[in-house]
């Protein structure tokens, strides 16, 4: 027990004793997991980044106008006035992330072929960045919200634009050769009473036919609530600290893996083994101080995430500390497997780091796994730092009890446990 | 003291060490010599317990290294032809990490530390690491590391690489001490003026096994093409038993 107790005394000593390292250690994941917590949002309360986009209005007409008009409301859209060659330029540079193209003849196109399925229908070209796909879905849907409910209130609004557009319609459904004579008679029936009720006083209006007087609209609104714990703010900075810390923590465990391989080159691994020392003790010694710095940094990374960024343990503290203990158990037996399949510190430190990239990318540490294709969704819950970080979530923003603590514990405990026994069958005893 | 007996190490199809037996006796410097390939530090590992032999036996102070290996072991001090120190701790707290791994503390530690320190010349160095030492100072401690929990038995693997010829001696002077305090030592080089300075008792090994093993100047008996006009040197007895060519090769 001496001799443990030594080793462990001596193995955090040298870590911490190297201010410098140290100091790189944790500034590094604060650094980087701030930067992503504000990428990914900032603050709580905080407004999301408006989607950069141009629109060229080809056509110039009342319809298209009040497209732009509506769209230039619209908080999620920055909206930017550029000629149709510059907003494509705009696009590849990646200053914009879309050039919304309204074409000629839209205005008289788009309210026809609400009722033409026959008809050939208007373009609206969207010139993209392919590197912005989940922006593109959001544009898409804000751009079709904004188009149907100008051309509805064009076509079956007020004024003379709809008288228009249903006269003209009427006149074009009966000289249709393609429509059957009977489907003629129920639409002309439907432009009666559209007729009819664009006449008539809006309830409650001033006077009759008023510009929104009859008009189709968004049928619902929409209104968000975050689901977290309590009322508080989702804190995107819960998830970049989890990640990060999990990332970082997972690159100490290489350290400790390579200093074995290096002790072992400078003879230190034989002196100690010289010892009267069991085999059990020495390896034993190094999971222990490994889970012990493990711990002790992420406990450091985490408080600088409460002090400085607001992340707070909505959940349980103790859940927390049990999910940090077993995810530093995690570091130090996938180091120490490390050291047993490593052969020279230099190419192992190579190997390490990538398998370490992979753990932490499908562990959902940099971008949240429900981003993943449903399958690999499925495949990473055999990947123990996804379980690290689903368990940091649910102790932090997510504010669960210590019960949604201890799956998470138990996949890591079960991880370490056979990463540990994997290591010491492998483990190079005879130099 | 230390008795190994007919000691046998394969890697796969090639015999590293092929029924090697060598004895220390308290007060006495063993020297283990052989080029470079020729079992040497196979033999020291198997004699400290690093490699477990295919065959053969290892007694320290009559116990079985294989059987009671922590007692046995706790006999036994190996300085690694490495320089195996924590660079980043002081040279007091190497000492003292290694005599905690040999169950020693309190008051004895100190003791053992002081002493060991003492011996190698390094007192008013404790505090310092060793990272900012000389290549002589860090040899020297490299002993202390292996003497602070005072073996009777003391293994060194070519203890004096690299080191100017200022250090050598005190080196060896610490080890004529050693042996002058009734500690048996084996010691491996390639020098061998450095054997026949201190080893009282020299066995060389070629292919894993022994081809000459005797007292130096049994040895020395041995010589037949003098290379200095005074005699035969250890040296020229070496090559006389082990050839002349090249072991660097693949």
């Amino acid at each position: 027990m001496k001799a443990l107790l030594a080793l462990v005394r001596t193995d955090l000593r040298l870590y911490f004793s190297n201010r410098r390292a140290l100091l790189i250690s944790l500034v590094a994941p604060i650094l980087i997991a701030g930067f992503f917590g504000a990428t990914l949002g900032g603050s709580p309360g905080k407004r999301p980044a408006r989607i950069p986009v141009a629109v060229v209005d080809l056509d110039g007409s009342d319809l298209t106008k009040a497209i732009v008009a509506s769209m230039r409301k619209d908080d999620n859209f920055d909206l930017r006035d550029f000629e149709l060659a510059p907003a494509i330029e705009q696009v590849r540079a990646g200053k914009l992330r879309a050039a919304v193209v309204l074409p000629r003849g839209f205005g008289a196109e788009a309210p026809r072929a609400l009722f033409s399925p026959y008809g050939k229908k208007p373009e609206i070209e969207i010139h993209v960045d392919p590197s912005q796909t989940v922006t593109m879905a959001l544009v898409n849907g804000l751009l079709a919200q904004h188009v149907m409910e100008e051309v509805a209130r064009t076509a079956f609004g007020g004024g003379a634009a709809g008288a228009k557009f249903l006269a003209e319609s009427k006149t074009a459904i009966e000289k249709s050769r393609e429509i059957p004579p009977e489907r003629k008679k129920d639409l002309a029936a439907l432009f009666d009473d559209v007729e009819r009720l664009r006449s008539q006083p809006e309830p409650g209006g001033a006077g009759e036919g008023t510009p929104d007087g009859f008009a189709l609209r968004m049928p619902f609104e929409t209104k968000q609530r975050e689901v977290t714990s309590g009322d508080r703010k989702y804190n995107p900075y819960a998830h970049s600290f989890a990640g990060m810390g999990v990332q970082f923590i997972l690159f100490s465990g290489i350290d400790l893996g390579v200093a074995v391989l290096l002790m072992r080159r400078m003879g230190l691994w034989k002196r100690l083994r010289a010892a009267p020392v069991s085999r059990r003790l020495l390896l034993g010694s190094r999971v222990l101080s490994g889970m012990l710095i493990a711990t002790v940094m992420m406990l450091g990374i985490y408080a600088a995430g409460i002090a400085i960024f607001g992340v707070r343990v909505d959940g349980s503290w103790l859940g927390l500390l049990l999910v940090i203990a077993a995810f530093g158990f995690l570091t130090s037996s996938f180091g120490l497997l490390i050291a047993s399949v490593g052969r020279t510190p230099e190419a192992t430190r190579g190997i390490a780091i990538l398998a370490t990239l992979l753990l932490v990318m499908l562990g959902g540490a940099w971008v949240p796994t429900f981003i993943f294709p449903e399958w690999l969704q499925h495949a990473t819950l055999f990947v123990p730092t996804r379980w690290a970080v689903d368990g940091l979530e649910a102790m932090t923003w997510r504010g669960l009890g210590l019960e949604a603590a201890l799956p998470a514990v138990a996949v890591m405990l079960t991880f370490s446990v056979a990463f540990a026994a994997t290591a010491v069958a492998c483990f190079r005893w005879e130099e | 003291m230390l008795e190994a007996t007919d000691l046998w190490k394969s890697y796969g199809e090639t015999a590293a060490v092929a029924g090697i037996s060598l004895r220390a006796a308290a007060g006495q410097i063993v020297g283990l010599l052989g080029p470079n390939g020729a079992g040497k530090t196979t033999t020291v590992s198997m004699i400290t317990g690093l490699t477990a032999p295919d065959r053969g036996s290892v007694h320290v102070d009559g116990m079985a290294l294989g059987e009671t290996a922590n007692e046995a072991k706790r006999k036994l001090g190996l300085v690694p032809q490495e320089i195996a120190l924590y660079e980043e701790l002081g040279a007091e707290a190497n000492l003292r990490l290694m005599g905690a791994l040999y169950g020693i503390e309190g008051k004895l530690l100190d003791e053992r530390v002081d002493a060991a320190l003492a011996l190698v010349g390094l007192a008013d160095r404790a505090g310092d690491k060793p990272s900012t030492f000389s290549g002589g100072m860090k040899r020297r401690l490299n002993i202390a590391c292996a003497l602070v929990h005072d073996p009777d038995v003391l293994l060194l693997d070519e203890p004096t690489v690299g080191v100017d010829p200022q250090s050598r001696n005190a080196i060896f002077e610490n080890l004529e001490s050693l042996r002058d305090r009734g500690k048996a030592l084996v010691y491996t080089t390639h020098y061998m003026e450095e054997a026949e300075r201190l080893c009282d008792y020299i066995v060389i090994v070629d292919h894993g096994k022994v081809v000459a093993s005797d007292t130096r100047e049994n040895l020395l008996k041995l010589g037949t093409a003098p290379v200095v006009p005074k005699g035969p040197s250890l040296e020229s007895v070496f090559l006389q038993l082990t050839g002349r060519a090249l072991r660097d090769g693949p």
